[in-house]
């Protein structure tokens, strides 16, 4: 716990040509019988070639809807994009006809999603799931696609690929059904890959190999990786930088180093110090208190502000802004310098 | 909720113990004349032993038989074979009566809040359920206050009582769970995976009050997770499962700082530590494969597939979970040693 | 993390335990405060749909016509003179007059009672047999479930028509109230099996959950995990389906009075009316088309009604 090192920051400026992904100022609201749920509230992130984001938060804060927005894939309704843009190479992905919209999904950015199971044909065999993307997409001979499925399941480490093209995806593990889905992603060389909770569902020894895996392939493809993840554990080891997401915004965006050592929103503090860890010993877990807000009543000014042990009267009235920090990190907190130099105590 | 263990029970002496237990679930074809044609072993000899007062944690991945575990020790599966004891009284050969009262003394806290409560039942219904099976458990027109006094007791708001479970976020309705277990005032519990379904600030809120009931009631708990730091958080002693059996068992330090079977090991090395600069990517052992089925364990050591250790002898000799010379707590390796360096994870 | 620890150590001895007794929290992500239960939803969701609106006044307005006929007409329809064979609309008989003389409108009016009866007590007779057979071969499963399956598959492979043309060929009294009865059995008999698959199954989706292993846990014996636990959730599907088959033991009875082997004159019933008006079809066209979109509208409404309360009822449609 000494002091931060300055390194590269996110609020790094434009490259020349623009970012490769960015998402501006974007607001999703939920329609239903009940009411308004406002999900999204003004999330801004971007992504640059060959590096990694992790987003991070936990269930309704709205990370997968931001990653499904940008894939185009929200149901509409009940999901409303009331604002913003969703820029991919210099282009607005929201205001695109469909049809080139499609020519994005995949071929550009690909998604891979927790549940593999459910994510796969469970009726047709693997080795032609895959295939099928190459052969309409890509417009590949039939024995032209076969080559190229195995190749990318010998790319993703499924041994033995050759064989297991005839395979259903009941016969393969967790860990392979989620190498398989990894696998279809890859089909058409996306340049952007979104990888939601993918190890959630898997044991600890897989989850490794997985993360290992997505590491790897980032690397030797030459893609940009956005993670989303509840998981602070997994985010630790291969992000470069890290968005925390509370109720539909982004409270904290750093460098991963950075926030691991001193962060500086009380939201990010207080998860740091809410998981037990394995290398750390007999200390009884702080808790936040209170539970996640209603996101059809959002509190108002900062909506961390019930659960926030650093609140003051400017909390429950204002809505804080982005703060940027010496080191260029944001906080959205008012105290984002007090909460940050808290550490020392 | 009144003094919890009267004098003569004595702290640390063994209130649950468990012999050679094992549960083959039959694989069968044909619907009405089924002939078996193998087994699927998921629980295949497990002996522990749970001292009052203390958490014995049980990890292990998914299919390692944890559940079924406690499923057997709650008697919702018949055992192939084995024998166990709740203070000196057999548990798995009772029935009517005499397993009513047995079932008095040891609950159960499950994994998924969303299916353990009856959704057409208000939150007053489900704890008041005990009693309402139990009739000497509270005395008549005690009910409904015994009922407020536990939702107190699990930080719920005593007032809701008549409110419905789908009313009530993920870790609410683990409390609610958590006080059913506690109405009839069993001095053993078994949690099983209670917190791996909610988000990370709200575990360490359902871990801090199970940490809580213990010492105010002197209860002894059997913990079931797949999380290792969850489960060094609050466990005494800890045994890790694979493939059925317990390959390694002893106190949280021993498990944790002095691991002999590479099971243990790998497990451990491969947790994610959410610390960039603390963590040791060069010291993760890498398993490879999967875990073999249950239906079809390697011959000898189950583990000996996926062991870099592996000889000759792990195929032909089943290894006893005994002391080994490497540190005096059990383990089921023929090779069990210290990682080098030392205790390094 | 130290910090953080420090800061919150005062609130967490304040809220020790937790979360929710703190006032102003709220209780749910997206959900208002107050006591809701699956049928509150369901009649949320209910309440904004046209279709079940639409039905339920066709139904409540049937059963009114069966349960107070005169309400609906000022004619008798027994009073039928041959003078007024197929005579144009006048005073009250806005159809006009049948075959027989006797006031076409009055004749439907009136033939309700007799249909609604059939429909409601086979449905609630089928509702009794398939709650029991389902729930127990649904919960006590192996050879008890293996043996009333194919019980089920046996009696769901008789034709309803042919076996109810054979079963009440026999019956040979010409009580009218003998008849009803005998035509309700029959319909109830060869009728209970799909509402006791659904049962069934909804029995075997129910003992699965935690809550049924929590209850057996607790020490809850056999009867009350049934009566309490799987019973509850098992009822909605079976409810939905039985109002569908209401709707077609209505329209079954309309065939076999038309086969000449239901309900028979003097009774007045849908039916019977149907098939007297086919005969005369050439002569006027009436007598036949009145009743018949009786029937079509009461069928179609119980159908729709069932439909929406479905739909209402599965979570998985939220």
């Amino acid at each position: 716990m000494t002091e931060s090192v300055v390194r590269p920051t996110p609020a790094s400026p434009t490259p020349p040509g623009g970012h490769l992904l960015e998402v501006r100022d974007l607001h999703v609201e939920f329609r239903t019988g009940e009411g308004v749920a406002k999900v999204i509230n003004g999330v801004s992130y971007h992504l640059d070639p060959g590096e990694t984001l992790a987003v991070l938060g936990e269930s309704g804060s709205g990370k997968s809807v931001t990653a499904q927005a940008i894939m185009g894939i929200l149901d509409t309704p009940p999901a409303v994009i009331r604002s913003g843009q969703i820029r991919y190479r210099g282009r607005d992905l929201l205001t695109l006809p469909e049809e080139q919209r499609r020519q994005v999904r995949g071929k550009e950015i690909a998604i891979i999603f927790q549940d593999a199971l459910s994510a796969l044909n469970p009726v047709f065999p693997v080795g032609w799931q895959i295939g099928e993307t190459l052969r309409h997409r890509d417009g590949m001979s039939r024995a032209d696609a076969r080559r190229r499925t195995v190749e990318l399941m010998d790319l993703v480490r499924i041994p033995g690929a050759a064989g297991r093209l005839g395979d259903h995806p009941h016969q393969f593990s967790g860990g392979m059904r989620q190498r398989v889905m990894i696998a279809m992603a890859l089909a058409l060389n996306p340049k952007v890959l979104i990888a939601d909770e993918p190890t959630t569902a898997l044991d600890v020894t897989v989850q490794a190999q997985i993360m290992d895996l997505l590491a790897d392939l980032r690397r030797d493809l030459d893609m940009a990786m956005i993670l989303i993840t509840h998981d602070l554990g997994v985010v630790a080891g291969v992000a470069d930088r890290i968005a925390v997401m509370y109720a539909g915004r982004i409270v904290e965006h750093a460098d991963v180093r950075a926030l691991y050592r001193a962060p500086a929103h009380p939201y990010t503090k207080g998860l740091l110090a809410s998981i037990p860890r394995l290398d750390v010993r007999g200390r009884e877990l702080s808790t936040i208190r209170g539970l996640p807000p209603n996101l059809m009543r959002i509190p108002t000014g900062c909506p961390f502000h019930p659960r926030c042990p650093y609140a003051r009267q400017v909390c429950v009235d204002v809505v804080p802004d982005d703060l940027v920090l010496a080191d260029g990190r944001t906080s959205a907190c008012h105290f984002a310098q007090e909460v940050h130099d808290d550490r020392a105590r | 909720m009144t003094a919890p263990a009267s004098p003569a029970k004595v702290r640390g002496e063994t209130i649950l113990a468990v012999d050679d237990l094992v549960k083959h679930f039959p694989i069968t074809r044909g619907v009405l004349l089924q002939r078996q044609v193998g087994a699927v072993r998921a629980v295949d000899g497990v002996s522990f032993a749970l001292h009052r007062g203390e958490t014995l944690g049980i990890v292990g991945e998914s299919g390692c038989g944890k559940s079924t575990l406690a499923r057997l020790l709650m008697r919702l599966e018949t055992p192939t074979s084995g024998r166990a004891t709740l203070e000196g009284r057999d548990l798995l050969s009772a029935s009517g009566g005499e397993l009513r009262r047995l079932r008095r003394n040891m609950q159960m806290v499950m994994q998924d809040p969303y299916t353990s409560l009856n959704p057409r039942m208000t939150v007053g219904d489900i704890i008041g359920e005990p009693f309402d099976i139990h009739p000497d458990a509270a005395p008549k027109g005690s009910k409904r206050g015994r009922v407020q006094e536990l939702l107190d007791v699990v930080g719920l708001n005593p007032e809701h009582v008549n409110r419905y479970p789908h009313q009530f976020s993920g870790g609410q309705r683990q409390r609610i769970g958590i006080a059913r277990a506690l109405a009839l005032r069993p001095e053993v519990i078994v949690c099983d995976e209670p917190v791996s379904a909610l988000d990370v600030s709200i575990q360490a809120q359902v871990i801090n009050l199970l940490e809580q009931l213990q010492d105010e009631f002197g209860l002894s708990y059997v913990f079931i997770a797949h999380d290792l730091s969850v489960v060094r958080h609050i466990s005494d002693r800890v045994a890790v499962m694979y493939l059925g059996r317990i390959v390694e068992i002893g106190t949280e330090e021993e498990i944790y700082e002095r691991a002999t079977h590479p099971y243990t090991q790998a497990l451990l090395s491969a947790v994610p530590v959410p610390d960039p600069d603390a963590r040791d990517d060069a010291g993760i052992i890498r398993l490879t494969g999967d875990v073999p089925s249950p239906a079809d364990p390697p011959s000898g050591c189950h583990f000996r597939t996926r062991c870099w250790k592996a000889e000759d002898i792990c195929a032909r000799e089943d290894p006893p979970t005994v002391p080994r010379p490497a540190d005096p707590h059990p383990s089921a390796c023929h090779f069990a040693a210290l990682r080098d360096p030392p205790g390094g994870v | 993390m130290s910090d953080f620890e420090t800061v919150a150590a005062t609130e967490d001895q304040a809220a020790r335990r937790g979360v929710s007794g703190e006032p102003g929290t709220p209780d749910r992500v997206g959900v208002p405060q107050r006591p809701r239960s699956l049928a509150g939803d369901a009649w949320r969701d209910l309440r904004h749909k046209p279709v079940f609106w639409i039905s339920l006044v066709l139904v409540v307005l049937v059963a009114a016509m069966a349960a107070v006929p005169s309400l609906f007409t000022a004619n008798d329809p027994r009073d039928c003179l041959l003078s007024r064979q197929h005579a144009a609309a006048s005073g009250g008989a806005v159809f006009g007059y049948d075959f027989q003389g006797c006031d076409t409108y009055a004749r439907a009016v009136y033939g309700a009672r007799a249909s609604l009866l059939v429909g409601a007590l086979s449905a609630l007779l089928t509702g009794a047999v398939a709650l029991v057979v389902g729930m127990v071969a649904g919960y006590f499963g192996r050879w008890v479930d293996a043996v009333l399956s194919r019980v089920i598959d046996i009696v769901l492979g008789i034709p309803l028509l042919l076996a109810a043309i054979v079963l009440l060929k026999r019956v040979s009294t010409s009580s009218d109230t003998v008849r009803l009865f005998a035509v309700i059995f029959v319909l109830a008999v060869l009728g209970w099996t799909t509402a006791a698959r659904v049962v069934r199954s909804s029995v075997i989706t129910a003992k699965e959950q935690d809550y049924v292993a929590a209850a057996r846990m607790l020490g809850a014996g056999n009867g009350r995990i049934m009566w309490r636990h799987i019973l509850p959730n098992a009822l909605a599907p079976a409810i939905v389906v039985l109002t569908i088959a209401l709707g077609s033991f209505i329209a079954a009875e309309a065939t076999l009075s038309f086969l000449g082997i239901g309900l028979k004159a003097p009774t007045i019933s849908w039916g019977i009316e149907i098939d007297a008006g086919r005969v005369h079809m050439r002569e006027s066209a009436t007598p036949l088309v009145v009743p018949s979109a009786f029937l079509a509208l009461t069928v179609l409404a119980f159908i729709m009604l069932g439909d929406a309360i479905r739909d209402a009822f599965d979570p998985k449609l939220r």
